[in-house]
Parts: C-alpha cells; sequence; structure tokens
C-alpha cells in the first residue's frame, strides 16, 4: 500500500463519514439481514402476528416443522410435559408420543441417536436440557455428526439433525447451568451453530436450522425465555443463516456480540448516544459459524472501532475469532485496537456472576476507551 | 534443587490458606449436635463380630444378583441406633434448614434436598470408615454431614458464604471434605462414576486396603459413563462400591420410564450386587457390609441399590407433586419414615423413652436453628476469590477483572 492509495482510503473513509452522520441510515443496510424485509418477502406485508416471549415462538417453530414434515421427530430429556423450559408444550398431545417423546438421561445417547435419524433422513431435533449436558455428547457432534458428509464423499450426510440447548446466564446458574459453549462448536467445520436474541427471530432461525441440510447447535439464551418478546408471526417464515443483523446503525463505534449479550450491546449505545453522544452500530452476528464476516467487515471499515462482547471467557472465546478475521480486511481502516468485553477467565461463578459478566459499564468504559484511543 | 524449593513455596502458600481459612473457622461454635461419626472403624468390617449386648433385628429379604443373599438380620446396639437416631435427626433438620432458608431466597441457585433419604447415607457411614473414599451426586448435604461436617458449615456453603466448606464457591451440590476423603458434591449427571472409579484404582495400587463408596441415580444409572466405569472396575478388580440411590424418580421421571431394566442392582452386568431397603438403616449397613467385605477383599466390584425415596421434589424448583400424587408421599411419610423406624426400634427394645428420644431432637433441633442464624450473618467470601483456585500456582488477578488494572494494561 503506497502513500497515495492509502491517503485515498482515508480520504474516502472521512468523506463517508460525513456524509453517513448527516444521513439516514439508508446506506447502511446494504449489508446485514433486514428481518422485517425477509418476513415481508415470505409472508406479505401485514402478517398475522401475537406477542409472544421466547419459548413460545420456539415452541411455535417446532410445531411448525412437526406439521410440515412428517419425518419430523423431537425428542430430549423431560420434553414429553413440556419441556423444563416449557419450550416443547403440548406437542406430544398434538402429534403424538411416536413422534414427541423423552429419551433417558444420556445426552451422549441422544446425540448419537439423533445421528442416526438424521442419516436416515428424518429431521432429528434433539434438546439437550441445559448446554451445560452438552459435553458428554462432544464426540458424536464433533466426530460424527460434523464429518458424516465428508468421510462418506456425499453419500450420507445428518443434515436433518439439530441440537437445541439453552445456554447462558440466567442469574442464579452457578457453574453447570449457566455456560456458553458456542465456541467449542465453531471451531468445527461441519456443524453449523446459531443463537436468536428474540423471539421473532427465533422462530425463523430454528425453522432454517430445522430444515437446514446441515447439522446445526441452536443455543437459547435461557435468560431471554421469559423476558424477550416480539410481535411473532403466526405463519411459517424463515430467517436465512449466516447472516449477520445490524440491530442499529451508527457511524462511530462497532458493538458485536449475540444472545442476550446483543441487548446489553443496545443499553451501551443507547446510553453512549445520550450521555457522550458517541454514535454506536450494534452488529447481532445470530448465526456464529459460519459467521457473516462481510457485514462487520463493512461496518468496521465504516467506523474504524470496534468492541465485541460474549458472556462465555475470553480466552479462546468467538471474539478472538471475529478480531483475528477482521483484522486482515479493516487494518487500515481501525482507528483503535479491536477490543473484546468478555466473561473472564474463570469457571462461571455462583457468587460473583454479576461481577464476572461483561456488564454494560464495562461495555461503556471500552466504548470511551476506543474514541479517545 | 528446584523442586525442593518449589515445595517449599507450595508449603508455604499452603499453610498461609490454612491459616485464614482457620481463622475464620475459629468464629464458628462446634457444638455437641456436630454429627457423631456413625462408622464404627473397625469392628464393622468383620460381620461375624458381633457385639455382646447387641440385638437381633429382622429385616427385609435382600435380592442379590450372582451372590447368595444374606441372612435378613442385623445386630444393633443400643450406642449404634442411638448414634443413627441422632446422626438423621441432625441430617433432616438441616435439610429442613435448608428448605426455609431457600423459600426465604437467601439460599439461590439449585438445591436438592435429602429428607427421606437419610437411612441411606447413615447406613453406609455405619458400614466404612473416613479412610474409605465416598463421592455422589449433587443431593450431597447429609454425606457431607456424615462425613463429619457440621451443620453450620453446610449451610454456610448454601448461602455462599466464606465460612462454608468450599469458602462458598461451590454451593449447594459442591460439598467436600478433603481430610475425611470425602470428594464431594458433583452437578454433572454420572459424571462422579468414573471419577470414584479412579478413587478406587488408587486405593488398589497404594495397596491401603480402602475401598471407594461411588453413589450415583436411578437417572444416571442410563448415563454411558456408568457403564464405562463399571467395566473398568470389574475388569481389574477394582475395590468399588458403586451405590445406586433408587429413590423411583430421576428428577420428574419415574424409573420404569426411563431404563428398560429397573433392577438397578443388576445393572452391573457381571458384577455382583444387592438390593437393600433404604428406609431402613440396618439393612442398608447389612447389604453395605456384603459389599465392603467383598471389595476390600480384593474380589473387585460390589453394586448396592438402595430403594429409598425423597420426600421433597427433585430440587427445589420442582414442587414434586406433577409426577407422584401427594398420597403417595404421605404415606411414605407415615409407612417407611427411616427416622420413625430406628425410633420404634429403640422404644421397643426399651433402650429410651418417647420423651428422650423427643427431647435430643429438640435439643438437635435448637442447634440446628443457632447454627442457621449464626450461617446467615456469616461473611460473603471476598472478590478475589473469583480468580483463585482456577489454577494451582495462584494468578494474582484475572486479566482486566480489577478497576486499576482494566483496560489500560489490556490494550498494552
Amino acid at each position: 500500500m503506497n502513500i497515495t492509495s492509502t491517503v485515498a482510503t482515508v480520504a474516502a473513509r472521512w468523506s463517508r463519514c460525513r456524509f453517513l452522520h448527516t444521513s439516514s441510515s439508508i446506506l447502511c443496510s446494504q449489508v446485514g439481514l433486514a428481518v422485517e424485509q425477509t418476513i415481508q418477502q415470505q409472508l406479505g406485508s401485514s402478517p398475522e402476528t401475537t406477542r409472544m416471549n421466547l419459548f413460545t415462538a420456539i415452541n411455535h417453530a417446532l410445531s411448525t416443522a412437526l406439521e410440515t414434515n412428517d419425518k419430523s421427530v423431537v425428542f430430549g430429556e423431560d420434553v414429553a410435559f413440556g419441556g423444563v423450559f416449557r419450550c416443547t408444550t403440548e406437542l406430544q398431545q398434538r402429534f403424538g408420543s411416536h413422534r414427541v417423546f423423552n429419551t433417558p438421561l444420556s445426552e451422549q445417547g441422544i446425540v448419537g441417536f439423533g445421528i442416526g435419524l438424521a442419516v436416515q433422513g428424518f429431521q432429528a431435533i434433539a434438546e439437550i436440557q441445559f448446554a451445560d449436558y452438552i459435553f458428554p455428547a462432544f464426540d458424536q457432534l464433533v466426530n460424527e455428526a460434523a464429518k458424516y458428509r465428508y468421510r462418506s464423499g456425499g453419500l450420507f450426510d445428518c443434515g436433518g439433525l439439530t441440537v437445541r440447548a439453552p445456554c447462558g446466564a440466567v442469574g442464579h446458574g452457578g457453574l453447570y447451568h449457566s455456560q456458553s459453549p458456542e465456541a467449542y462448536f465453531a471451531h468445527t467445520p461441519g456443524l453449523k451453530v446459531v443463537m436468536p436474541r428474540d423471539p421473532i427471530r427465533a422462530k425463523g432461525l430454528l425453522l432454517a436450522s430445522i430444515r437446514d441440510k446441515n447439522p446445526v447447535i441452536f443455543f437459547e439464551p435461557k435468560i431471554l425465555y421469559r423476558s424477550s418478546f416480539s410481535q411473532v408471526p403466526l405463519e411459517d417464515y424463515q430467517l436465512p443463516l449466516g447472516k449477520a443483523e445490524i440491530v442499529q446503525s451508527g457511524t462511530d463505534v462497532t458493538l458485536i456480540g449475540w444472545g442476550a449479550q446483543v441487548h446489553v450491546l443496545c443499553q451501551v449505545a443507547e446510553e453512549a448516544k445520550e450521555k457522550m453522544n458517541i454514535s454506536c452500530e450494534v452488529i447481532d452476528m445470530m448465526t456464529l459459524l459460519p459467521y457473516d464476516l462481510e457485514t462487520i467487515v463493512q461496518s468496521v471499515k465504516k467506523t474504524g472501532r470496534v468492541l465485541i462482547s460474549h458472556e462465555a471467557p475470553i480466552t479462546n472465546g468467538l471474539g478472538a475469532e471475529l478480531a483475528a478475521a477482521l483484522l486482515e480486511p479493516c487494518f487500515l481502516y481501525l482507528e483503535a485496537p479491536i477490543m473484546r468485553i468478555c466473561g473472564y477467565d474463570t469457571p462461571f461463578p455462583l457468587a460473583n456472576e454479576k461481577y464476572y459478566l461483561p456488564s454494560k459499564e464495562k461495555c461503556l468504559d471500552a466504548v470511551v476507551q476506543l474514541i479517545h484511543y | 534443587m528446584v523442586s525442593t524449593s518449589y515445595r517449599l513455596v507450595r508449603t508455604t502458600t499452603v499453610s498461609f490458606k490454612r491459616g485464614l481459612s482457620q481463622a475464620v473457622k475459629s468464629d464458628q461454635a462446634t457444638s455437641a449436635s456436630e454429627a457423631p461419626q456413625v462408622s464404627s472403624g473397625g469392628s464393622s468390617l468383620h460381620p461375624q463380630e458381633i457385639p455382646k449386648d447387641a440385638v437381633k433385628f429382622s429385616l427385609k429379604p435382600f435380592a442379590t444378583h450372582l451372590i447368595e443373599a444374606p441372612e435378613p438380620v442385623a445386630y444393633a446396639t443400643k450406642e449404634q441406633l442411638l448414634a443413627y437416631h441422632r446422626t438423621m435427626t441432625v441430617m433432616r433438620r438441616s435439610e429442613i434448614s435448608a428448605d426455609l432458608m431457600y423459600k426465604a431466597q437467601l439460599v439461590r441457585g439449585f438445591c436438592h434436598l435429602y429428607d427421606g433419604q437419610e437411612a441411606t447415607a447413615v447406613g453406609i457411614e455405619s458400614a466404612i470408615t473416613w479412610k474409605d473414599a465416598l463421592i455422589t451426586a449433587y443431593r450431597n448435604h447429609c454425606q457431607q454431614l456424615g462425613r463429619g461436617d457440621t451443620p453450620f458449615t453446610v449451610l454456610s456453603e448454601l448461602l455462599g458464604r466464606y465460612t462454608g466448606c468450599s469458602k462458598g464457591k461451590g454451593g449447594s451440590m459442591h460439598l467436600y471434605k478433603a481430610e475425611n476423603k470425602y470428594f464431594g458434591g458433583n452437578g454433572i449427571v454420572g459424571a462422579q462414576v468414573p471419577l470414584g472409579t479412579g478413587l478406587a484404582f488408587a486405593e488398589q495400587y497404594l495397596n491401603t486396603g480402602n475401598i471407594s463408596v461411588t453413589m450415583y441415580g436411578d437417572g444416571a444409572a442410563n448415563q454411558g459413563q456408568v457403564a464405562e466405569a463399571m467395566n473398568m472396575a470389574a475388569l481389574w478388580k477394582l475395590p468399588c462400591v458403586y451405590v445406586c440411590e433408587n429413590n423411583k424418580y430421576g428428577m420428574g421421571t419415574s424409573t420404569d420410564r426411563a431404563s428398560a431394566n429397573t433392577n438397578f442392582y443388576t445393572r452391573g452386568d457381571v458384577i455382583p450386587g444387592i438390593r437393600v431397603d433404604g428406609m431402613d438403616v440396618l439393612s442398608v449397613r447389612e447389604g453395605m457390609k456384603l459389599a465392603v467385605n467383598y471389595a476390600r477383599s480384593g474380589k473387585g466390584p460390589f453394586v448396592v441399590e438402595s430403594v429409598t425415596y425423597r420426600y421433597h421434589g427433585h430440587s427445589m424448583s420442582d414442587p414434586g407433586l406433577s409426577y407422584r400424587s401427594r398420597e403417595e408421599i404421605t404415606e411414605m411419610r407415615k409407612r417407611a419414615d427411616p427416622i420413625e423406624l430406628v425410633k420404634s426400634r429403640i422404644l421397643e427394645q426399651g433402650w429410651a423413652t418417647e420423651k428422650e428420644l423427643k427431647s435430643i431432637e429438640k435439643e438437635i433441633r435448637q442447634q440446628v436453628d443457632e447454627m442457621t442464624e449464626k450461617a446467615k450473618q456469616a461473611p460473603l467470601p471476598p472478590v478475589e476469590e473469583l480468580y483463585r483456585d482456577i489454577y494451582v500456582e495462584g494468578i494474582e488477578h484475572v486479566r482486566g477483572t480489577l478497576v486499576n488494572n482494566g483496560l489500560g494494561n489490556y490494550l498494552a
């Protein structure tokens, strides 16, 4: 890169910044998923919607999946009575115990069995009761599910497998009811990893995950089951996997997160605007593998400053991957180092949860540091 | 050279820590209601050794797998039965205290209560010593008490206080007593079974003559790792006694809806097994003696299924009524309560009067209540505990956790 092109790039960035400062957000939606538009394309301009919370939306998605495909089954521990988070309420009554059934307490068995079903062409929708319990099934997911298609040269696949698991901090979960293990699985080619942030996206993403012809792990932030509401269309719709969404546009700092943390980042953006007149662009990755690099690159090129935030421990978390991936395309556009505000490198603590989590205050502090770097 | 100096450093750190914890512990009163050690040390090792003043009690018959069933009788003395009664009452009162504190939202997170199952914990302890290793799952408050801890420390741990056995960092599911070889306290179902198998291997390797008692539940019996661990134990003839506490429900799923083979004492396949009445402390003890002697003599592992019952739900978030009827619970309380059973035996033999037993229970209740109040006042762990004990060499701090070494340090 010679001086001339560098100056040109900087000048172009400057002018774009100034232009964007005064313009509307239309330019910002060139990349990133336009969720409302996508839904409208499928369901028309005013589909019938109901206000519902996350577990109800998941329930809707599951019942839609069961309705639209005779070879789909839902199974896991305690799903028959509705599940410990009510995501599978009434499914057994409506679809029968041959399609919605309980399994014994055997995570490795559940996932392995699901892979077998999927290889036979079923949509096997397995539930792991808490993401913290997914580890006995780690071998099945990483060594079997992720590699079936590859090792058989395309003769077989378990694309019909979807593994759902509640994840994330909930206030009192402690070591084994709070983990966010997305990074372990996002390291495995052959798997897809998805995490929604609210009911309307959850329904669309879950239906897309179930119907995607690849094994998908669908993490559901458990704290949002009852606390997150949207107006969710009652009909069948899907949101594409592999696309991030620009939750709100901004010009000064890019905030990247997923799941419940996106809500924290939106609060950060609001407070930064109110108190310090900093305009933040908030991006929800939605799909963690394969992640939408294009959207976040475009955003970081625009703002030059980026903060990535997730609940999982910082070392080798997904933030590290995104930071490294952003570095090459955005190197000359960066005004400050890429920052990560994440959980600490400790087991998820019991009493010190509030201290451990990447809170709004810590993120705001990082935003200020980024601006003043 | 290097290793010596390291050891010196380590000793200093360890003794400092111990001194610290002792300083904290000196505030707590050790009281008379510390659960007495019910393991009888030497005499329970030899079932033929019957104490002179022992009385013969008849038990429900045992069911066995691959071994001859012992005669359904137990010889017990007044001291033994009174000790069992006392320990079980301490356990019961402690669990009730935990229940009340949880409902008052002082205990948060998860809390799995053991009331109704006390006879299993005490029966096991009465057949082994504190040199034998013990490990169990998350319903572990009473095992901690049975291994010599006090309700004060247990309840402190539930409250997340620094006076708790795990410095408040483990909570209800993670209670430990290292000096009495109690290895906890495990949150992940079934994960403790391979662990307990490893403990047994160590005892065999070091030729200590000790065994490992590995407890798990009817739900965990369907974990693959349980089968894996048992296979290893049988193959290598490890001195491991597997105790399956069958309380009829794995969370909300009854055993017949979870297990194809509900005879958990046979699930060890080539490993011999016995089924005992888990509501009768003497039945548990006698079954355990058979198992313990078998394992200790080098013949290999043994499976004990203790058929028991929990009055509470799976945890405090489970009312325990959606999968079983209130009548069933009341019936079990009336017909098979472990404390009532011991009391009726004591009274039958005239070893104590109703009044005496009631006064013991009242005394214990008072003491446990006092300990509860003390635990409520106990201090929280200092915030530095967040990043202590991650690795053995104490990390001074974890990046970015302190205000004055925040992001600036991180960016540098």
